[in-house]
């Protein structure tokens, strides 16, 4: 088992769960207008600019969890992509920016199953986490047994995040306890893997149902809970973001667990990323931000940082083609 | 700070927008500015000049022109020339006009902005996604409004030249929202803005220059609360329009009072916020940011009454107060600041005052741990919970970032408090029932309420208030009926309008014959008053004796005193809920069985208005039964109407009664008056204290007779015989009356609107004879537009 070393960046106390409670469920009352009306003005109301802005960029790289996960990935775009990871900023602008000693990497490589190895042996010694898509992603219709042989197969291969997927049909059908249930045997099968719940939140339906899903994933015991896996039509937007983050904070205040947030799918500029940040600085403060806490799942969104970053060091718009690709 | 170090902390860093572009603006001026009247800049007859000053840092941004009683008679005389081309102006050109305003606004949008931060100290984040944007849609659609005048307003007039006076808490917006619809019906207009707040006005002024509004059109005069009156007063305004404090209000009430000038009031507020226990609580807390630390909770609808229901109060204010720890007070040209400087030291005072009270009166405070900037006029928002219903904060408009939560148990109770207040101009109500909240919206008076909202304004969507908040609406069609008249009768206020009461002593050949009727003596009637359902000797013990034109003796009323009215009004009251909720087919039902149980008796009362009037009888019964059927008619007829807001939401424009009315008749047509004013009134809901025509009022307490059998429910219909402007003045002061219509002299006219200011009851004043007004005015009259939002979304 290469699961001994759980990454810097995990906070030593995990969520245990608690027992299914559809007590908690009942609160769920969430008002779609409302809830557009504070993402509407969240970017408005809040802004950083200059010195702030390259350091909240900057910050933002950490929290990334720079993914592939493409039907033709091969060893050689995995080990691509974990070399960007770290090296995120390239040395010579890092060094302009007076930071040249600056220890730089995202917060982790995301990939599928197969390029576990392939990442695990590229990060070596690098301390970036591994985390990878299970249960049958994206839909999450395999049979259960399998979805857990597979966590197993991963952890095993050496990852130590897993980003499981929950079957929409159970949010869907209000059979909760279900959905507890099947969260919960994923999390054991993960064991000291850390486990990243996907509610695929553009298949739910309402609001409140992401909210009341984001609970269970709760309870059965996630130490993350994520938006999307990228491939559903809907992925992350503030909206479903505030629902899952304010769930985050009702949990907090039932239970005293912390449980982590990942938006995935479609962020990809900086001003995007910032809009993130400031969601989780305004509703849950300054610890949300830090990467045991908080992760980005994005591709292209590291160069669109690379390139603002570039512009407040040179004081000139930058191009794509200066910034390494992954 | 080094990258390193902000990499660790993460705070937001300043982020302010450039102040250079507005402050070139005054330069361009040497930052001194004149009148703009006819067109033309010009200095004030004083030779005088106020500063105005940016109240974040206490620096001078420009010198104005401190307009006296001969300016504005300069621009009222400017604006009157204007009028007889601008109103002859065809409607499209109107529009061409109103559009070039909206586009001009747009296209100038930041450097509006960032003036109106600077002069203000609101945040540049409203001023530039709340203010300046809703300054250009009300020109838009307004100019939509002078586009379809003439088809969809026709048969009005402009009311003529417009004195308007707006507050400093949104300067522009304000300007928009009284200037637009102004010009769109046809109106000029004498603008004043706020002492603390005129540079928008005047950078406004310089787009009309430049888009070639003809001279005279849009006139803006700075200046104190002197340059106010003055215009208030003067007798060349047609109409005045304000918004402002109902302290000022009931001075410009009084002042106008029997002046014939057209008033809409938009007054203060003291809203409520209802959370229950069903709704989103995190939605609703950002709610409260959005009712009460909104531009320095200085908003005439801000929602600085929380009310919560108990068993949730503590959860919500523990997320209140963790949310007040992340609002953010400074520069108000920082885009990342939510709430930025008060308008002006003594402002700050007042809010420094009233919280004072409200600690020492025992409510609990709570403000947040950070301090605001030590210089410049800064208050951070504040918490009092605690708060009893009777305390000063409950009360008062502090108008400042100051909420004053209290607590409630049930749904009627909620409502009970909300309309605990002497105002009534929004409320917000938070639950996840539909049910439950569009119950309580049809429960509270107030002009605006918010589903799950707060703070939504559009041109589309009539504004104002009940009660004390004032009258009249801005927005929507509601609110174009401020600034038009009926074409065919003159304003009030015109020429050749002189009272013409029937002699007394003139003896006419009667029309009836008696020998169509047997006339035997009579049996000795006593005509008593009609309260509460019941006949009722006047409390005076008086009578007084009612005479035909040719001084024959008819027969006695009662002579009605102020205890009657009392007890008119008090029956009134009780009445009100039941019948306002009763359906309007109901009303309708017991309308046409009036009718019918008056039809019964037509030829008794034909002969009984011809003996008192000398009038055709007949034929006013007949009228009088079809304005009763068209009263009936109306009843589920007088709709309202869905606004197309820009949100997605049905905002709900629904006509309400006023309430409890005292309606005093005019001298002739008894019976129609009855019929066609108090008829009507009463199909749409309210309940009334009818003071018949005082020359032939037999004829009214013959019709309690129909009344009793007609199923009116009791205390629905008063009738007060007596001396009309003495009741007149008893029901215009009470402030449990909501509505006085008058008709009689010009003095009572005056008598009425000055007693009238007591409460800002609304008052229509009406000539002692001569035609009675057409159907669809008196259906506005007897309503007042309340306006539900409500946001919708699965």
């Amino acid at each position: 088992m290469a699961t001994a070393t759980i990454p810097q960046a995990h906070m030593l106390e995990r969520n245990p769960g608690t027992p299914f409670d559809p007590g908690a469920l009942e609160g769920a009352l969430v008002n779609r207008s409302a809830v557009e009306r504070r993402t509407a003005t969240l970017p408005t109301r809040r802004t950083v600019k200059k010195e702030w802005q390259a350091a909240w960029l900057l910050h933002a790289i950490k929290t990334i969890d720079l993914t592939t996960l493409s039907g033709d990935d091969t060893p050689g775009t995995v080990r691509r992509l974990c070399a960007k990871a770290r090296q995120p900023v390239r040395a010579e602008l890092l060094h302009d920016l007076g930071l040249p000693h600056l220890r730089l990497t995202t917060g982790a490589v995301c990939v599928y199953h197969e390029m576990v190895p392939t990442a695990v042996a590229a990060l070596e010694g690098s301390g970036i986490p591994v985390a990878a898509v299970s249960t049958g992603f994206p839909a999450g219709l395999n049979p259960h047994r399998l979805k857990l042989q597979e966590i197993e197969a991963s952890v095993a291969a050496g990852a130590s995040e897993i980003d499981i997927v929950i079957s929409r049909r159970h949010v869907l059908t209000g059979n909760w306890k279900a959905l507890y249930q099947e969260v919960r045997d994923f999390r054991e099968a993960c064991g000291p893997a850390h486990m990243k719940s996907i509610l695929a939140v553009g298949e739910l339906g309402t609001l409140k149902n992401v909210f009341k899903a984001s609970m269970v994933c709760m309870q059965a015991g996630s130490d993350f809970i994520k938006t999307s896996t990228g491939k559903e039509a809907v992925n992350a937007t503030l909206q479903n973001s505030l629902v899952m983050v304010r769930a985050i904070r009702a949990y907090y205040e039932q239970t005293g667990h912390k449980v982590g947030f990942k938006p995935a799918g479609g962020i990809r500029s900086a001003k995007q990323a910032l809009d993130w940040l400031i969601l989780m600085k305004e509703e849950l403060g300054l610890e949300w931000m830090q990467p045991h806490l908080f992760r980005i799942g994005a591709s292209a969104l590291l160069n669109d940082i690379e390139r603002q970053l570039e512009h407040f060091a040179y004081g000139r718009y930058a191009s794509m083609q200066y910034q390494p690709l992954g | 700070m080094t990258l390193t170090e902000l990499m660790e902390t993460l705070p937001y860093g300043p982020a302010p927008e450039a102040a250079q572009p507005a402050l070139d603006w005054l330069k361009a001026h040497q930052g001194k500015f004149g009148l703009f009247i006819g067109g033309k800049w010009r200095d004030p007859a004083s030779q005088e000049w106020f500063a105005t000053l940016n109240p974040a840092n206490a620096q001078k941004l420009a010198e104005v022109a401190q307009a006296s009683a001969v300016d504005v008679d300069e621009a009222v005389k400017a604006a009157r020339k204007a009028f007889i081309g601008w109103s002859q102006t065809p409607g499209h050109v109107r529009a061409r006009y109103l559009y070039a305003m909206a586009r001009q606004v747009q296209k100038h949008a930041r450097l509006f902005a960032v003036l109106e931060t600077l002069d203000n100290g609101k945040p540049i984040r409203e001023t530039r996604d709340i203010d300046i944007p809703l300054v250009a849609r009300h020109f838009y659609y307004h100019a939509g409004w002078a586009q379809l005048m003439e088809s969809e307003l026709a048969g009005y007039a402009p009311l003529g030249v417009v004195g308007q006076i707006i507050p400093w808490n949104f300067p522009l917006l304000m300007l928009s929202w009284k200037i637009a619809p102004a010009l769109a019906m046809g109106n000029t207009v004498v603008l004043k803005p706020a002492e603390f707040t005129p540079l928008t006005a005047l950078l406004f002024a310089e787009i009309c220059q430049s888009i070639g509004l003809p001279p005279g059109v849009v006139n803006i005069l700075t200046g104190d609360g002197k340059t106010g009156a003055a215009l208030v007063e003067h007798p060349g305004v047609d109409k005045i329009a304000f918004t402002g404090s109902t302290e000022v209000g009931r001075l410009i009430r009084k002042a106008t009072a029997g002046s014939g000038k057209k008033l809409s009031l938009e007054l203060g507020g003291k809203s409520p916020f209802l959370v229950f226990e069903d709704a989103d609580l995190d939605s609703a807390v950002e709610g409260v940011v959005d009712a009460i630390w909104f531009n320095q909770g200085q908003v005439c609808c801000a929602g600085s009454r929380l009310l919560v229901q108990e068993g949730i109060a503590e959860r919500m204010y523990t997320k209140l107060r963790a949310r007040m720890e992340k609002l953010r007070v400074g520069n108000p040209l920082d885009k990342a600041v939510d709430i930025g400087a008060i308008v002006a030291p003594v402002q700050l005072q007042k809010i420094q005052q009233l919280v004072q009270k409200g600690v020492e009166e025992g409510a609990r405070l709570w403000q947040p741990s950070w301090a605001v900037p030590s210089e410049g006029c800064f208050y951070p928002p504040t918490l009092f919970t605690e708060v009893a219903p009777a305390s000063t904060i409950a009360q008062e408009e502090i108008f400042g970032p100051v909420l004053a939560a209290l607590t409630f148990r049930t749904p009627e109770e909620a409502v009970r408090l909300a309309n605990n207040t002497r105002y009534g101009l929004a409320a917000s109500i938070w639950s996840e029932d539909i049910n439950l909240a569009l119950d309580i919206a049809t429960q509270i008076k107030a002009g605006t309420i918010w589903i799950n909202s707060t703070n939504l304004f559009d041109a589309a969507s009539g504004f104002g208030g009940y009660r004390e908040s004032g009258f009249g609406r801005e927005g929507g069609k509601e609110g174009l009926w401020e600034y038009v008249k009926k074409a065919e009768s003159p304003h009030p206020k015109a020429q050749s309008r002189k009272t013409r009461a029937p002699s007394r002593a003139a003896k006419e050949t009667p029309s009836l014959q008696p020998a169509t009727f047997s006339f035997q003596p009579p049996i000795d009637r006593t005509a008593k008053l009609f309260i509460g359902g019941r006949q009722a000797r006047p409390d005076s013990g008086y009578s007084k004796a009612v005479y035909a034109p040719d001084g024959q003796l008819l027969g006695e009323v009662g002579l009605g005193n102020r205890k009657d009215i009392r007890n008119a009004v008090e029956a009134a009251r009780a009445a009100f809920e039941a019948w306002r909720k009763a359906s309007a087919h109901n009303r309708a039902q017991i309308l046409y069985f009036l009718a019918e149980n008056l039809s019964e008796r037509a030829e008794e009362f034909g002969h009984r208005i011809h003996a008192q009037t000398g009038q055709d009888g007949h034929a006013e019964v007949e009228a009088a039964l079809e304005a009763l059927f068209t009263a009936a008619a109306w009843a589920d007829k007088y709709e309202g109407v869905v606004h197309p807001t820009p949100i997605r939401n049905v905002t709900l424009a629904i006509p309400e009664p006023i309430g409890v009315m005292g309606i005093l008749c005019p001298d002739d047509q008894p019976l129609l008056a009855l019929a066609r004013l108090a008829g009507t009134a009463l199909a749409l809901g309210n309940t009334l204290v009818v003071v018949p025509s005082p020359l032939a009022p037999l004829v009214a307490t013959d019709f309690y007779q129909v009344l009793e059998t007609s199923d009116i429910p009791a205390g629905t219909f008063n009738i007060v015989t007596g001396e009309r402007d003495e009741l007149a003045k008893t029901l215009a002061e009470h402030d449990d009356v909501d509505a006085v219509w008058y008709a009689g002299p010009q003095a009572g006219h005056a008598l009425v609107e000055r007693a009238s200011a007591g409460n800002m009851k609304r008052t229509w004043m009406l000539l002692p004879s001569g035609p009675l007004p057409n159907t669809d005015e008196i259906l506005r009259q007897a309503t007042q537009v309340k306006n539900i939002w409500v946001p919708y979304g699965a």
